[in-house]
């Protein structure tokens, strides 16, 4: 019997599976097609201080392999999401696995206010579900939040630090894919306080319809994510790994168990499925047999002996 | 039928079970890639085990689904959305256009089946063959109404035109009526307008591009009064008065 859980920075996983954020709702939108029993975490869609509407229609584009979004983080605000979107989960899932909460804001101060209402709520609240916090620093898709905080690497040390002192809940900090040495940012959370970190958000992309000479997105551009992004998390998760002790949940183009194992031999500690929930919603669970089975096969005992075990 | 449209059976005792009219299906088309998006369709009927779909091909997704063989199998999330309401106070005045007819041909026979005996549908196209689904409206007994946009086939004009004498001579009874509408945004819009603030309800059953189906990544957005409101778990089938246009 192959040990499944795994510690993600103080935030205990029963498999080393999760979803990504954006891509499985609040978590209850998938019941009736989803095995829950197989998840460690879910990842809940962004979170911000006050409602936010999202962008202009249309938000996504498929591409070959993959798929630009545009979506814009559209949320209802924590207070919503803290009286009802929570309560509900716990509600819709059964034995409900601990919610990752991905959040963003307009400033520093938002970001930790929002992260001080979480933690409050996880402790005393009757939310204990809410086992963790993501910060989304990386968001390409809303121009006066989240991205600029994650392309400069002291701006980001002080955002994490300032998350860091309003939060006793696991922290973990979502790096952005588009910058020419992650190392350094890497280092940032690290410096920051940050428990553990999650890559990679999606890539900056864009899709011309070149009938109408427009780009096809209301926003111009967006996000690419899906299998083609896969070797792109790889890499990333290598070089992150090289540099830090800071566990790591990686997700991008996660489709097969393989595609797990790849970012887990990388160095990742868990993995998120994103894109390939939308196209096949028993991804997650398949993934997790799947890594069980492959550990079984090369006589690993626990999953979390997977992590970096890359040869050379 | 021509002009690229298609039908597709699948074989689904439960499916068909609990599907209600204006409801649909997110489609795994098999000989996409692996990885490609579902694609939702709205179902024309669902009766004795089976579930029919009437499709235009318009894409790479409907392009791959026409290669599908009978005896097939199709992988398909459903039912999902929210439905047209299966009952109406007064005549049940069904607009659809192009193949948006599907789910009002479903919801005739529903409104039939459930005893409601006055049922007009009025259907739109460009031309003769993109009118759909005639002879299986007729045959369920219900009044069809036919415009065209090139004159090859009923009215020449909108779809709204043969509506608008009906509903004169609805008025002219003092008589009530519901519309459940389906097809193109503007007839869409067209149909809203002659439902909100007249005291009757309508029912309008928006097209959007999806990619979950089930209400988690917000991708398949319509304004409303209630602000951004997702088609796919919120929808497809609005209230009139509830839709907001651009």
């Amino acid at each position: 019997m192959v040990g499944l859980s795994v510690d993600l920075g103080g935030l205990k996983m029963s498999t080393p599976v999760a979803t990504a954020s954006g891509t499985f709702g609040y978590g209850f939108e998938y019941v009736g097609a989803v095995d829950f029993s197989k998840l460690g975490a879910v990842t809940a869609k962004g979170i911000r201080l006050d409602p936010w509407p999202g962008n202009a229609m249309p938000r996504h584009c498929e591409v070959f392999g993959g798929l630009v979004n545009a979506i814009g983080l559209q949320g209802t605000g924590i207070g919503h999401f803290l009286d009802i979107t929570v309560p509900h989960y716990m509600e819709a899932v059964k034995d409900a696995p601990p919610m990752i909460v991905n959040i963003w804001g307009g400033s520093v101060e938002e970001y930790a206010e929002v992260a001080r209402l979480l933690t409050e709520a996880a402790s005393s609240g009757g939310r204990s579900v809410i086992g963790a916090i993501e910060c989304n620093v990386s968001c390409p898709n809303v121009k006066e939040g989240g991205h600029t905080f994650g392309q400069d690497p002291e701006v980001l040390r002080r955002l994490v630090a300032a998350v860091r002192e309003k939060t006793t809940l696991p922290l973990i900090v979502k790096l952005a894919p588009n910058v020419p040495d992650v190392r350094p940012y890497v280092k940032a959370c690290e410096y920051g306080g940050a428990d553990a970190l999650s890559m990679i958000n999606t890539i900056p992309a864009m899709v011309i319809d070149v009938e109408r000479r427009r780009p096809v997105l209301a926003n111009r551009s967006g996000g690419l994510s899906g299998r083609c992004v896969h070797p792109v998390a790889v890499k990333l998760v290598y070089d992150a790994h090289k540099a830090t002790d800071l566990p790591i949940l990686a997700m991008g183009g996660v489709y097969e168990p393989a595609d797990a194992i790849e970012l887990m031999l990388a160095g990742a500690t868990a993995v998120a499925v994103g894109t390939a929930t939308f196209t096949d919603p028993s991804t997650a669970a398949r993934v997790c047999d799947g890594i069980a089975e492959y550990c079984e096969r090369h006589g690993f005992a626990s999953v979390s002996e997977l992590t970096g075990a890359l040869e050379a | 039928m021509g002009a690229g449209y298609r039908r597709l059976v699948l074989d689904s005792p439960e499916l068909a079970a609990e599907l209600v009219p204006g409801q649909f299906v997110h489609v795994r088309v098999p000989s996409l890639e692996p990885s490609a998006l579902r694609r939702p369709f709205s179902v024309f009927d669902a009766a004795d085990g089976r579930v029919y779909i009437l499709y235009k091909t318009v894409g790479r997704g409907t392009l791959a689904l026409n290669q599908a063989k009978p005896g097939e199998t199709v992988c398909v999330m459903g039912p999902l959305g929210r439905g047209f309401p299966v009952k109406c106070e007064g005549i049940a005045l069904l607009v659809g256009g192009g193949y948006g007819v599907a789910p009002l041909h479903f919801l005739a026979r529903a409104l039939k089946a459930s005893g409601h005996d006055a049922v007009e549908v009025f259907i739109g196209g460009r031309t003769k063959a993109d009118l759909l689904a005639v002879d299986r409206f007729r045959a369920l007994g219900v009044g069809v109404h036919l415009a065209t946009n090139d004159g090859s086939e009923g009215v020449k004009g909108l779809v709204t035109d043969p509506l608008d004498d009906e509903l004169v001579r609805i008025r002219e009874k003092g008589g009530r009526f519901e519309l459940f509408a389906c097809g193109p945004d503007p007839m869409l819009r067209a149909v809203a307008m002659r439902a909100t603030g007249t005291g009757s309800r309508g029912w309008i059953s928006m097209d959007r591009h999806m990619i979950c189906g089930v209400g988690a990544c917000y991708a398949c957005i319509q304004k409303t009064v209630r602000g951004n409101s997702r088609c796919c778990v919120e929808g497809p089938v609005f209230r009139a008065e509830d839709l907001l246009w651009e």
